[in-house]
């Protein structure tokens, strides 16, 4: 009987950041327990077919997902025109008629991936399905049910094909959070800074953290509170933490190209999260330094979700000094402590061990992790025994290097005293190599520049001459 | 900084420091605003909270208001109840200020609302 209520949906993605497509979803059925049955194994593909329990799950994917553009209820798929009108029509008229009632008004989308189409070709695909007994009056706005056919036309805008690979049409149930990007966007936010992470990303790290409503969720390298923006959508509560005083006054210097040299008086992680409507979720923030113990030990927390500087756009510092001295109690008075460099291995091996000590049983460590890609391999990655990497998803930053997502799980309380693993060298030195690839890149291509140069001026020279040549021979013949 | 905050910072950063809670809270400027009740959050909240620390920190800025000194067995039905310590918790907030150490009277500053607990670089 329940068998019965299994359905064929086709999840439809946006075609970016594929890698972090699968781990947000199975995060999201993870949020809500949904048995996803997998159709066809998912792949680059930018649309999945799927079985789910129920429409509700459907809803409830798309209530969260950021990569998801929308959701059908799969009613026939073809990889021709004619073969998707055929499977149309063996689709069980049952499943179907419901839809059909006189008193339900309807209307046909269609949509292309990787194409265009005029508004003539749209309405004669429409048109093509007039065989359906759809008895329901047409409305455009928000009907009661929308059909919809997707034409996919491949991931290669350069080599369009005249005819669709795969077609798919079915019952429109959902749009998935792909809004929420632009809602969110940093070019509308009232403070951002340097290294402000980017709203989808941002989402996406919600997602994998599972924030819920009511969740308490912390920054312990906040910032200008980029990701407490996302955790705050999804009703997390919010704490951050920053060594950075400035950052967090809002007495950085501005990033936005603007004549105004200051910042506005009032651009804090606060207002930001007043401008989303989220002021009442907002805890609070506190300059501290990373490296030393703030909180009560037994403090627990739902999800920490986490960008540490990577010692390129943003300084890894810790409090500290290489001299020896004290400060005299008339200078203590407006003293800003001198910092000294916190190798990004420590940062994670800190991270790793506060989170394993703050996080509840099952909460997530959802954090970036700057890689050399030749160097890396899963099995460098920094680890923690009390955790399980649940997800490592791959964003590309340039030739050489990346960074990863990596999402960890929680699975047992610190046992003794973690000491940190032998094999992170992996990002010990990112920053010595970020910039000698970036230099021996800069040296390549002034060399390549270079002969460019000589082999034109070469070239210039010879025809010159060729030139003068041809005109002394002019010349001499004419003096003939 | 709101008095939810406070009932998990400690003053552990400190050289010689153990355990650095409660910090005393001397406040300068108390801002009282009204945000959103969420009785599902507060019910999450008070079991990870101190109680003691809760109340004598209400009240040693003049809001524990009628916030009981214990906390009740029933309190999971208790709406009132629920909606006292929301305010106590989320809508007085510290905005200058001081918090102190237990242990060595170590002083941190709270500006505009953000607590200071960076130490000196020779106190490491």
């Amino acid at each position: 009987m329940t068998s019965q209520k299994w359905r064929k949906y086709l999840l439809w993605f946006a075609n970016e950041h594929v890698e972090f497509r699968l781990p947000e979803i199975k995060s999201i059925a993870s949020l809500f327990n949904i048995n996803i049955r997998w159709i066809e194994k998912p792949n680059q593909h930018p649309y999945w077919v799927v079985e789910l329990p129920s429409e509700k799950a459907a809803r409830q994917i798309a209530s969260r997902s950021v990569g998801l553009r929308s959701c059908m209820e799969l009613w026939a798929q073809g990889k021709t025109e004619e073969e998707l009108h055929k499977n149309v029509r063996s689709y069980p008229m049952e499943l179907m008629k419901p839809y059909f009632k006189p008193e339900l008004s309807f209307k046909i989308h269609v949509e292309t991936f990787c194409n265009r189409q005029s508004q003539a070709e749209k309405v004669s695909k429409i048109e093509s399905f007039s065989y359906l007994p759809l008895e329901g009056s047409v409305k455009l706005k928000n009907p009661d049910v929308c059909l919809q056919l997707l034409e996919y036309y491949g991931l290669d805008s350069n080599h369009i094909p005249e005819k669709p690979y795969k077609l798919f049409f079915g019952r429109w149930i959902a749009d998935g959070q792909r809004d929420v990007i632009t809602m969110l966007s940093l070019k509308t936010r009232k403070f951002i800074g340097n290294t402000s992470m980017d709203p989808q990303l941002s989402l996406y790290m919600a997602n994998q953290a599972l924030v819920q409503p009511g969740d308490l969720v912390l920054d312990p390298f906040v910032g200008t509170g980029s990701l407490l923006v996302a955790a705050s959508h999804f009703g997390g509560y919010v704490l951050g933490s920053d060594i950075d005083f400035l950052m967090l006054h809002g007495k950085t210097r501005p990033t936005r190209i603007q004549p105004k040299k200051e910042r506005d008086k009032d651009e804090s992680i606060c207002s930001n999260m007043l401008q989303y409507g989220k002021g009442s979720q907002y805890l609070d923030v506190i300059v501290a330094d990373a490296s030393l113990p703030l909180w009560r030990p037994s403090f627990k927390l739902d999800c920490i979700i986490t960008d540490p500087p990577y010692g390129i756009r943003e300084a890894t510092e810790r409090i500290g000094t290489t001299k020896n001295y004290q400060i005299s109690n008339h200078h203590l008075e407006g003293h800003i402590p001198s910092k000294v460099e916190y190798g990004l291995h420590q940062i994670y091996q800190d991270l790793f061990q506060f989170a394993a000590q703050h996080l509840k049983m099952g909460g997530r460590l959802v954090c970036w992790i700057p890689v050399v890609r030749r160097d890396y391999s899963e099995d460098r990655l920094p680890m923690h025994p009390c955790f399980q990497l649940v997800a490592n998803c791959e964003q590309v930053l340039t030739k050489f290097t990346s960074r990863r997502l990596l999402t960890l799980e929680k699975l047992h309380e610190p046992q003794e005293k973690y000491t940190g693993s032998d094999v992170n060298s992996l990002m010990g030195d990112f920053r010595a190599k970020f910039f000698q690839y970036g230099e021996e890149q800069r040296k390549k291509r002034k060399l390549r520049k270079m002969l460019a140069t000589q082999a034109y001026r070469q070239r210039e020279e010879k025809e010159a001459n060729c030139r003068a040549q041809l005109e002394d021979r002019d010349s001499s013949s004419s003096e003939r | 900084m709101k008095l939810l905050t406070h009932n998990m910072l400690t003053s552990k950063c400190l050289k010689g420091v153990n355990v650095g809670y409660p910090l005393g809270i001397v406040a300068k400027d108390i801002k009282v605003l009204e945000t959103e009740f969420n009785s599902e959050f507060v019910l999450r909240i008070i079991p990870k909270l101190d109680w003691d620390t809760l109340w004598n920190a209400a009240d040693s800025i003049g809001h524990s208001g009628d916030l009981p000194r214990t906390l009740c067995d029933d309190y999971e039905n208790d709406v009132e109840f629920l909606k006292k310590a929301h305010h106590v918790l989320l809508e007085v907030e510290v905005i200058n200020g001081e918090l102190v150490c237990p242990e060595s009277g170590r002083k941190f500053a709270i500006n505009k609302g953000i607590p200071n607990m960076l130490l000196n670089e020779d106190e490491l």
